[in-house]
């Protein structure tokens, strides 16, 4: 069974139940209450992941830690179908690493935008994080429109969604709690609209389901 | 520009501006209490609050696991509630959190019901059952709004509940900020556990909802209060940094109550009579 070190409100933990739920695969809680506690950055959790950072899975003694790293275990280990991670096509592989990247490129700007203004993370620059952002939104925005326009729904050019998507798709869509406003990109609105339908999508407190 | 200064009511009475466990952790906060930069220093037993930049040194409580500070010249103390004293119970900070809206419709989303079935379903209600019985609202003696005989059908009424309930529902709006339920206990039918919301006003159109959790030892350990309000303040904030205006309309025309309502227009109502403007729009 895998264990899922998890916080409700965390974007990064929500991107593994999300592929979990997708996956249909069974796994169990271990609580790590982030806020108000830190237990992220106590000693037996820094003994699991040094990292110090949520979500971490243990698949079969395995230890993952690392969100988008954590989809790509998943994926790869739990997908007999490998739609999810598409391994034997080095274009599209390297199409989903880019998107894993800028997924984690999300986290100092719209997810830290998001902390200090819901959870009172009052020592980050929030005017920088949000700056960060909307340029960050601009480029996905514009991608996504351009692949529309040549007949593709998902984030790299193939006909159905990807870990890429389950990555960036958390803090895109709750980059408003974080004061950054989503009206301005339309492609970006339809992709996450997309991304609800997916069957076996589940949602978090802050996202309404489809 | 310097920020307006609100209502007496409001400038001269106490508020939560931060978890105390949060100030203990970070040495030093910094908050905003109407529209005024304030900072929150550990100084352990007690905390400094001042004005972020330094020009005053403001009065400073802990009670309930929150820090407390009057920018005014306080009229009456932090507020007291007698359980908090029963031996058998929780008296839990369950979390500060941030919302985009002002503090008076944090209050109101609070009285409000009929959104259970819709927002909160699975927890506070189910769509299948969304009709609000009629109930009872009074401003009491004390000049506090009462709504009493409140009930709903919750699939999971707290942290501890293990199947449907009847729940009983009792709200109490006690001043402008501050309101408490109370209700059924899942495990004591008999007695009721409570909830208070504490709104910090950060300007007109942002506040701070900060939770406290008064229940009876029935097993649930304050991880899971926190867990549980977190939850359900996480589903209320979309609905509410939604709503506009940010601020609460006080013409009772300008939007179109229903029975369901009528806790809601109650506090309007009394907000209007006791001169709060502060986060609202003027009839």
């Amino acid at each position: 069974m895998i264990e899922l070190y998890d916080y409700e409100l965390s974007s990064d933990a929500y991107k593994a139940r999300l592929l979990l739920a997708l996956l249909g695969v069974a796994w169990t809680q271990r609580y790590v209450e982030y806020y108000p506690r830190r237990q992220h950055r106590a000693p037996e959790f820094l003994a699991l992941s040094p990292r110090g950072e949520l979500p971490v899975i243990v698949d079969d003694g395995t230890i993952v830690d690392d969100a988008q790293n954590v989809l790509v275990h998943l994926a790869s280990r739990h997908d007999p179908t490998g739609r999810w991670y598409p391994q034997n096509d080095a274009g599209l592989t390297s199409q989903v690493s880019t998107w894993l990247a800028f997924a984690a490129a999300l986290t100092p700007t719209a997810s830290a935008a998001r902390l200090h203004d819901g959870l009172l993370y009052h020592h980050i620059d929030v005017d920088e994080a949000r700056r960060g952002a909307h340029e960050q939104l601009a480029v996905l925005d514009e991608h996504l429109w351009f692949n529309e326009d040549a007949g593709w729904s998902w984030l790299c050019t193939v006909d159905q969604p990807t870990i890429a998507d389950i990555a960036c798709f958390p803090d895109v869509i709750l980059a408003e709690e974080g004061g950054i406003e989503l009206r301005t990109y339309p492609a970006i609105r339809r992709w996450t609209d997309r991304v609800k339908a997916i069957p076996g999508f589940i949602a978090m407190p802050g996202i309404f389901p489809a | 520009m310097e920020a307006p200064i609100p209502e007496a009511i409001l400038w001269d009475d106490w508020h939560a501006v931060a978890e105390l466990e949060t100030v203990r952790q970070w040495d030093q906060i910094t908050t905003t209490l109407f529209g005024r930069d304030l900072t929150v220093t550990d100084a352990a037993p007690g905390v400094r609050i001042a004005y972020a930049d330094g020009s005053k040194t403001l009065p400073a409580s802990i009670k309930y696991g929150l820090v407390w500070t009057c920018l005014g010249t306080p009229q009456r103390d932090v507020i007291d509630f007698p359980e908090s004293a029963e031996p058998d119970r929780y008296v839990i900070s369950t979390g500060s959190f941030g919302i985009r809206v002002s503090g008076l419709r944090l209050v109101e989303n609070f009285l409000d019901i009929a959104h259970f079935p819709y927002v909160h379903t699975g927890y506070l209600g189910v769509e299948s059952s969304p009709q609000v019985l009629p109930y009872t609202v009074r401003v009491t003696d004390e000049d506090e709004i009462l709504v009493t005989d409140c009930r709903f059908l919750q699939p999971q009424s707290s942290p501890v509940s293990t199947g449907s309930l009847d729940v009983g529902y009792l709200f109490h709006v006690l001043r402008p900020y501050t309101v408490l339920l109370k209700k059924t206990n899942a495990v004591e039918p008999d007695r009721s556990d409570t909830i208070v919301l504490f709104v910090q006003p950060v300007d007109e159109e942002r506040c701070v909802g900060h939770t406290l959790v008064m229940s009876l030892h029935a097993g649930d350990p304050d991880e899971a209060c926190r867990w549980f309000q977190r939850l359900i303040i996480g589903q209320d904030r979309r609905i509410l940094e939604n709503q506009r205006p940010r601020r609460l309309p006080l013409d009772l025309k300008s939007e179109l109550p229903v029975r369901a309502d009528l806790a809601s227009i109650t506090y309007r109502r009394w907000l209007l009579d006791h001169g709060v403007r502060y986060g609202a729009i003027a009839p």
